[in-house]
C-alpha cells in the first residue's frame, strides 16, 4: 500500500489536486481584489475581515496553507526526481514540439512563491502580528503598496509568470487526474486558456488603476 | 538410406494428431521441473514455444539476437493469419485449408503436418483473442476476416497491416509472464555459435554475449530451434537485416539434415532498390493487388513519366497472360511474370528493374476515400521511402527475397535428424512445399510453438527423466566452444581490405541472378564456380576491425555471411538437382509451352534432404517420398 | 550532397564519450539514415577503424530496434517515423547533422549510439500481459468487443518499444509506454480481469526503475513514430486510481 501512495503517479494526483484547490481560490481573491476600486475602503476591509475571521473561511484557511505547501513540496521532489532521470542532457537540446510553457513549470512556479513570501509578509504577518501594519485596515495597505513603483513592476512580473504557470497547469491537472474526454477535453483547454489570461489580467488590472490613477 | 523417419501416425489422415496426443508419451509435473528445455528465438514461434513450455513445467532458456524479445522479425508480418473457423459460413473448412496449402505448395508438402497445422489454427486464433491481439471486428463485435491470394474464402484474420506485431506481441507477453513466474530465463543479444550435440543427441548450444563477446555454455535436454529463415541470403530481402541462418546452419553441420534450401519465396510487390547501399527491400502488402493494376509500357525503355502514358500503350501483363485471376494470381506467378517483362527490357523507372502498380483506376472507381481507408498506411509508408505519391503517380514495384519454404527437415513431431534437436516455424520445412499461400506463415509459427511443439517434445523428454542436469564442463562443450572461438579468431586475424557485407552484397546478387526467380542448369553451374571463386576471397580479404571481447557488429555479420556462403552451395546443388519446376523454383527448361511451371510428379514428388558429410565432401542427398493419399496431385492453374 | 557529422562515440559504459567529427561526401538523397551511417561504416572499416555502433533490425519501422537522437528530436525531425525510415531527403548540403543516443538514466549508453532498453522489458514482465495458459482460451467470438473499443485498443498495442518518448521526455518518463499497454489491456474485456493488479505492478516497476514522472508535455505524442496519444496517459492515471 506504502508503495501505491508514493508512487510517481500517487504524488502527481495529490500535485495536481492541490493546484485544482488553489485554481479555485485565485478567483476567489480576485473578486475581494476588485472591491479595492472602489473609492470606499469599507467593503474590501469587510471582506478582508470576514475572511480572516470567519470559522469555515478558518479552516479553509488551514486547507489552503496546506495546499500551498503540498504543492509546493511535491513540485520539488517530483522536479529533482525528474531532473535525476536524466543525467546526461542533449547537446542538440529539444526541439520536440510541446506544451512550452510545461517546460518551466519550476521556474514559473518559484517565482509564484517569491512573490507570495512577499505577500505573507505583507498581510498575513500583520495579521499575525510579526510585521506592523493594521490588520482592520488593508484597504490602506493595499493602496499604499500600489503606489510604490518597484513593487508593481514585482507585482506584474510575478503575475505575468503565474498566467504562464496557470496556462499548462489547468489542462495539465486534468490530465493527471484522468479525466480526459473526447469532447469535455478541448472544452477545458478553451477554458484553461481564457482563465490563465484573464485571471493575471485581472490582479494586474487592480494594480495599475490604482498606481496610475488613483 | 532409411535415415529419415518421419513417424507419421497411421490411420485416417482427420484423426492422425488426435490420435498422436492420446498415446503420446507424458512427463510428471514434478520431473518436468527437473528438465531443461534451450529456445533459440523468440519470433511467433520461439515465443510461444517457450511461453508454452514454462507454462507447462519445464525449466526453459529462451534466447535472441536483439536487445528484446519483441523484436523478432515476425513483427513485420502484415497481411494476417489464417483460420478455418468459417465464420463467413462461406464452406470453409480443415480440410479446404488443408487442401489450399497443399495445392498452394504445388504438391510438395507433408500431408499430415499440414493438416495438423490447418487443425490446430482455430485454437490458435482463440488464444490470441484470449491473450489481449486486437483482431478487426465487426459491429457486432464478433472477427472480423478478409481473404487473401490463392484461396476463395475469406478465413484471414488481421490487425490492420500490422497482424505480424499484434501476434509476436500477444507472444511476448505470455513469454514475459512465464518469465516473471520464473519458468523461462531470458537471454537476450546472444548469438547461438553451436550447437552441442552429447553420444548423438542434442545437449546444449555456445552462444556468444554480443555485448560483452563472453562466450557462453548453455546446456539442456533438449534444443529448440526457432530462428526464422535464411531469405537475407539474397542480402537485399523483405527480411530484418540481422536475420541470419547461422543457427540452423550449425546444427546442419553437427547432422541435422536441411530440406528443400532451394524453396525460397520471392515476393511480388516491394520497393524497388534505389541506390546502390540500400540495405532492404520493404515488402508492399500483398492485398494491393485486389485493387492496383499492374501494368508495363508497350515499348521498350519508354523513359516517359508513368501518367502521360496513354491507355492504348499500356501492357496489363497479368490481366493479359491470366485473364482468369489477373492481377491476383499466387505470388511466384506474379513474381516470374514482373521479372520477364524486366528482363525483356519493358521495365520501368532508372533501373530499369521495376513495373508499375497503378491505382488510378480504382481511385477513380471507389473514390480516393475508400481506397484511403483500405490502404492509407502503406501508401504514407509507400510515400516516406521513395517520395512518391501513390494517390498521383502509380507505385513502382519489384519482386524481393521474402519467404524460405526450406529449412531443416523434421519428422512429424518437428524433431530433426538429431534427436533432442527441434526446428519450428521457419526454419523447418515442413507445412508449405515449393510455395507459401500469404497469411499461412503467422499460422504455422504460432501452431507449432504453442499446440504442436508442447506436445510432441515430451514424447522425447519422458525417456530423459533419468537423465540429471547436464554439466557444461563435459568434453563435448569445451570442443565446441574451442572450434567456435577458433573460428572468430579465424575470422577477425584475416585483415584484409573488404567489408562482410561487400561480400555479402556479391554473394547475393550472384544468388539473386542464377538462383533467384528462374533458374537454369548453366546459370547454376555457374553460380557455383563464382560462389566458391568469392568465399575464397572472402577468407582472404575479409577485414573486421576490433577485437572479439567487445560489442563487434562487424564479427557478427562475418559470422553470418561466412555461413551464407556455405548454405549458398547448397542452395545451389539443390536447384540444380531438382530437374523440375514447382511452386517457387522455376527452372528455365522445364516449362510449358505458354511459360508456366512443369512439374515432374514421377521422378520429383519427395523432399531432399541434404546431409552434410563434412568440410569440402559433397552433401549427401537422401529423399522423403511424399504420398498424397486425400488429395489428388494436379496442375496449378490460373489462366 | 556533403554532410558534417556530429556522432557521439563511446567506448563502453564506463568511459567516458565525446562528439568524433565526419564528413560525409556524395550522400544520395535516396538512402536512408541508417543507410547513410552504413556507408559511413564501411568507409571506416576499410580504413580498420571501430564502425559506429548503433541498433536496428527490421529497416521497416515496426521492429522498434533503431532509435538515436539527431538534431534535437529522436528519430530525426520528421514525425511519425522511426529512424529507418528517416530519409536523407530532409537534409540539405552542408547540413551539420548532431547525432546522439536515447539520453536516460534507465536507458545507460552500451556503446555508442547503443543503449540498454532492457527496463522497457522488466516493465512488460511485471505485468503486461493476460494470464491465460495455452489451450485455456474460449472460443475467440464467444467474448464480443464492441469495434469502436476494439480499434482503440489496436491505436494503443501498436507502440513498438523504441524508447522514443523516454528520450523526448524532459522527464525521462515511460509513461506513454506504460500506458499504450495499459490502455489496450485496459480496453478489452479479457484484460479487465486482472486489470488492476497490472497497472499496480507495471507503475510501481517503471518507478523502481528511475523513470522521471509525467508533466503532461506532450513531447512524447509529438515524437512518437507510432503516433500514439496523450490520452492513453489520462487512461493510464485513471485505471491507476481504480485500483487503490
Amino acid at each position: 500500500m506504502n508503495k501505491i501512495l508514493f508512487s510517481s503517479i500517487s504524488k502527481k494526483f495529490v500535485l495536481a489536486l492541490a493546484g485544482v484547490f488553489l485554481l479555485m481560490f485565485l478567483p476567489v481573491h480576485l473578486i475581494i481584489n476588485l472591491m479595492l476600486l472602489k473609492s470606499d475602503p469599507e467593503p474590501f476591509n469587510k471582506a478582508a475581515h470576514f475572511m480572516a475571521t470567519f470559522p469555515v473561511i478558518k479552516i479553509i484557511e488551514i486547507v489552503l496553507i496546506a495546499a500551498i505547501l503540498i504543492h509546493i513540496f511535491y513540485g520539488i521532489f517530483l522536479q529533482i526526481q525528474n531532473w535525476l532521470a536524466r543525467p546526461v542532457g542533449y547537446v542538440s537540446g529539444n526541439k520536440s514540439d510541446t506544451s512550452f510553457f510545461s517546460k518551466f513549470m519550476i521556474w514559473t512556479g518559484a517565482s509564484v512563491f517569491t512573490f507570495l513570501v512577499i505577500h505573507f509578509f505583507n498581510f498575513y504577518f500583520i495579521r499575525l502580528g510579526l510585521v506592523r501594519g493594521d490588520p482592520e485596515d488593508f484597504y490602506s495597505v493595499v493602496h499604499s503598496l500600489f503606489k510604490i513603483p518597484v513593487y508593481n513592476y514585482i507585482y506584474l512580473v510575478c503575475f505575468t509568470l503565474l498566467g504562464l504557470h496557470l496556462f499548462h497547469a489547468f489542462s495539465s491537472a486534468f490530465q493527471t487526474l484522468g479525466l480526459n474526454h473526447r469532447i469535455w477535453t478541448p472544452v477545458i483547454n478553451v477554458i484553461a486558456w481564457i482563465y490563465a489570461i484573464a485571471l493575471p489580467l485581472g490582479f494586474a488590472f487592480i494594480s495599475i488603476t490604482i498606481w496610475q490613477f488613483r | 538410406m532409411g535415415k529419415l523417419n518421419s513417424k507419421i501416425p497411421d490411420g485416417p489422415l482427420a484423426q492422425k494428431w488426435t490420435k498422436y496426443k492420446a498415446s503420446v508419451k507424458l512427463v510428471n509435473p514434478a520431473n518436468k521441473k527437473k528438465l531443461e528445455i534451450i529456445v533459440v528465438g523468440t519470433g511467433l514461434s520461439g515465443a510461444s514455444a517457450a511461453s508454452a513450455l514454462g507454462e507447462l513445467g519445464y525449466s526453459v532458456k529462451n534466447f535472441c539476437y536483439q536487445d528484446s524479445p519483441r523484436r523478432a522479425h515476425s513483427v513485420a508480418a502484415q497481411g494476417g493469419i489464417n483460420a478455418a473457423k468459417n465464420y463467413q459460413n462461406d464452406g470453409d473448412s480443415i480440410y479446404r485449408l488443408f487442401y489450399d496449402m497443399i495445392k498452394g505448395g504445388d504438391y510438395r508438402a507433408r500431408e499430415a503436418n499440414v493438416y495438423r497445422a490447418a487443425e490446430v489454427s482455430n485454437d490458435v486464433i482463440d488464444h490470441y483473442t484470449a491473450l489481449g491481439v486486437p483482431f478487426a471486428r465487426d459491429y457486432g463485435g464478433t472477427l472480423d476476416t478478409r481473404s487473401f491470394g490463392g484461396v476463395q474464402v475469406s478465413r484471414t484474420f488481421y490487425a490492420k497491416g500490422q497482424t505480424g506485431q499484434q501476434c509476436l506481441l500477444g507472444c511476448y507477453s505470455s513469454l514475459n509472464r512465464q518469465i516473471k513466474k520464473g519458468n523461462v530465463t531470458m537471454y537476450p543479444r546472444r548469438e547461438m555459435l553451436d550447437l552441442v550435440v552429447i553420444d548423438g543427441k542434442a545437449r546444449g548450444i555456445i552462444a556468444r554475449n554480443l555485448l560483452t563477446g563472453e562466450i557462453e555454455r548453455h546446456a539442456a535436454h533438449a534444443v529448440v530451434l526457432a530462428t526464422g529463415g535464411y531469405g537475407t541470403i539474397y542480402y537485399l530481402s523483405t527480411l530484418a537485416v540481422n536475420s541470419n541462418a547461422s543457427a540452423a546452419w550449425k546444427a546442419h553441420k553437427k547432422g541435422a539434415f536441411f530440406a528443400n534450401p532451394s524453396f525460397i519465396q520471392i515476393h511480388p510487390t516491394c520497393v524497388p532498390q534505389l541506390n546502390e547501399f540500400q540495405s532492404k527491400l520493404t515488402l508492399m502488402s500483398e492485398s494491393l493487388r485486389n485493387d492496383g493494376r499492374i501494368w508495363v509500357p508497350k515499348m521498350k525503355d519508354d523513359k516517359r513519366p508513368a501518367n502521360s502514358i496513354p491507355e492504348e500503350e499500356r501492357d496489363y501483363y497479368l490481366e493479359r497472360r491470366y485473364p482468369a485471376f489477373g492481377n491476383l494470381v499466387p505470388r511466384d506467378v506474379a513474381s516470374r511474370a514482373a521479372k520477364e517483362r524486366c528482363d525483356a527490357g519493358y521495365g520501368v523507372g532508372e533501373t530499369g528493374l521495376a513495373v508499375n502498380l497503378d491505382f488510378r483506376d480504382a481511385i477513380k472507381k471507389q473514390g480516393k476515400k475508400a481506397i484511403e481507408n483500405k490502404y492509407g498506411n502503406l501508401f504514407e509508408m509507400y510515400k516516406t521511402i521513395t517520395g512518391i505519391d501513390p494517390y498521383e503517380e502509380p507505385m513502382r514495384i519489384y519482386p524481393a527475397g521474402h519467404y524460405t519454404m526450406g529449412g531443416l527437415w523434421v519428422d512429424y513431431e518437428l524433431m530433426t535428424t538429431i534427436p533432442g534437436l527441434y526446428a519450428i516455424g521457419e526454419s523447418n520445412f515442413s507445412d508449405h512445399g515449393a510455395n507459401r499461400l500469404g497469411a499461412s506463415s503467422l499460422m504455422q509459427a504460432a501452431g507449432d510453438g504453442y499446440f504442436v511443439l508442447p506436445n510432441t517434445i515430451s514424447n522425447y523428454l519422458a525417456d530423459e527423466i533419468r537423465v540429471p542436469k547436464i554439466s557444461t564442463d563435459k568434453p563435448e562443450f569445451e570442443e565446441t566452444e574451442n572450434s567456435a572461438v577458433e573460428r572468430l579468431n579465424k575470422l577477425i586475424s584475416i585483415k584484409g581490405k573488404q567489408t562482410a557485407s561487400s561480400f555479402h552484397k556479391r554473394l547475393g546478387k550472384i544468388l539473386w541472378d542464377h538462383c533467384g526467380m528462374t533458374r537454369n542448369e548453366e546459370g547454376l553451374k555457374k553460380a557455383l564456380t563464382l560462389i566458391s571463386e568469392l568465399k575464397k576471397e572472402f577468407w582472404k580479404d575479409l577485414n573486421v576491425p576490433g577485437t572479439i571481447n567487445e560489442i563487434n557488429m562487424e564479427l557478427e555479420k562475418a559470422g553470418r555471411v561466412a555461413d551464407y556462403f556455405e548454405l549458398a552451395e547448397l542452395l545451389v546443388t539443390d536447384a540444380l538437382d531438382r530437374k523440375e519446376s514447382c511452386g517457387a523454383h522455376f527452372r528455365e527448361e522445364f516449362q510449358t509451352p505458354d511459360g508456366e511451371a512443369q512439374r515432374n510428379d514421377e521422378k520429383f514428388t519427395y523432399v531432399a534432404a541434404w546431409e552434410y558429410a563434412g568440410e569440402g565432401k559433397p552433401h549427401i542427398l537422401h529423399k522423403e517420398e511424399l504420398k498424397f493419399e486425400e488429395v489428388e496431385m494436379k496442375v496449378r492453374s490460373y489462366k | 550532397m556533403n554532410l558534417i557529422l556530429k556522432i557521439w562515440r563511446q567506448k563502453n559504459p564506463k568511459t567516458m564519450g565525446n562528439f568524433v567529427t565526419y564528413r560525409m561526401d556524395d550522400v544520395s538523397p535516396e538512402m536512408s539514415f541508417l543507410e547513410m551511417l552504413d556507408a559511413l561504416n564501411k568507409k571506416l572499416v576499410e580504413e580498420d577503424k571501430d564502425p559506429v555502433a548503433f541498433d536496428h533490425d527490421c529497416r521497416e519501422g515496426i521492429c522498434g530496434s533503431c532509435g538515436m537522437y539527431i538534431n534535437g528530436h529522436p528519430h530525426g525531425p520528421v514525425p511519425a517515423i522511426t529512424t529507418c525510415h528517416l530519409s536523407m531527403r530532409y537534409f540539405r548540403d552542408g547540413d551539420t547533422i548532431w547525432v546522439e543516443p536515447w539520453r536516460a538514466k534507465p536507458f545507460p549508453v552500451i556503446k555508442d549510439l547503443i543503449v540498454d532498453r532492457s527496463a522497457f522489458d522488466k516493465i512488460q514482465t511485471a505485468g503486461g500481459f493476460i494470464s491465460v495458459n495455452t489451450g485455456a482460451a474460449p472460443e475467440a467470438n464467444s467474448i464480443l468487443v464492441r469495434k469502436k473499443k476494439s480499434d482503440e485498443a489496436f491505436d494503443s498495442s501498436v507502440c513498438i518499444g523504441c524508447g522514443a518518448c523516454v528520450a523526448a521526455c524532459k522527464n525521462a518518463s515511460a509513461m506513454l509506454f506504460v500506458s499504450a499497454k495499459i490502455s489496450q489491456f485496459a480496453l478489452l474485456p479479457q484484460g479487465r480481469i486482472e486489470a488492476k493488479e497490472r497497472v499496480r505492478a507495471m507503475v510501481e516497476k517503471m518507478d523502481e526503475l528511475g523513470f522521471g514522472s509525467c508533466s503532461n508535455t506532450g513531447a512524447c505524442e509529438a515524437e512518437c513514430p507510432k503516433q500514439i496519444k496523450l490520452t492513453n496517459i489520462a487512461r493510464l492515471n485513471r485505471e491507476y486510481y481504480k485500483a487503490f
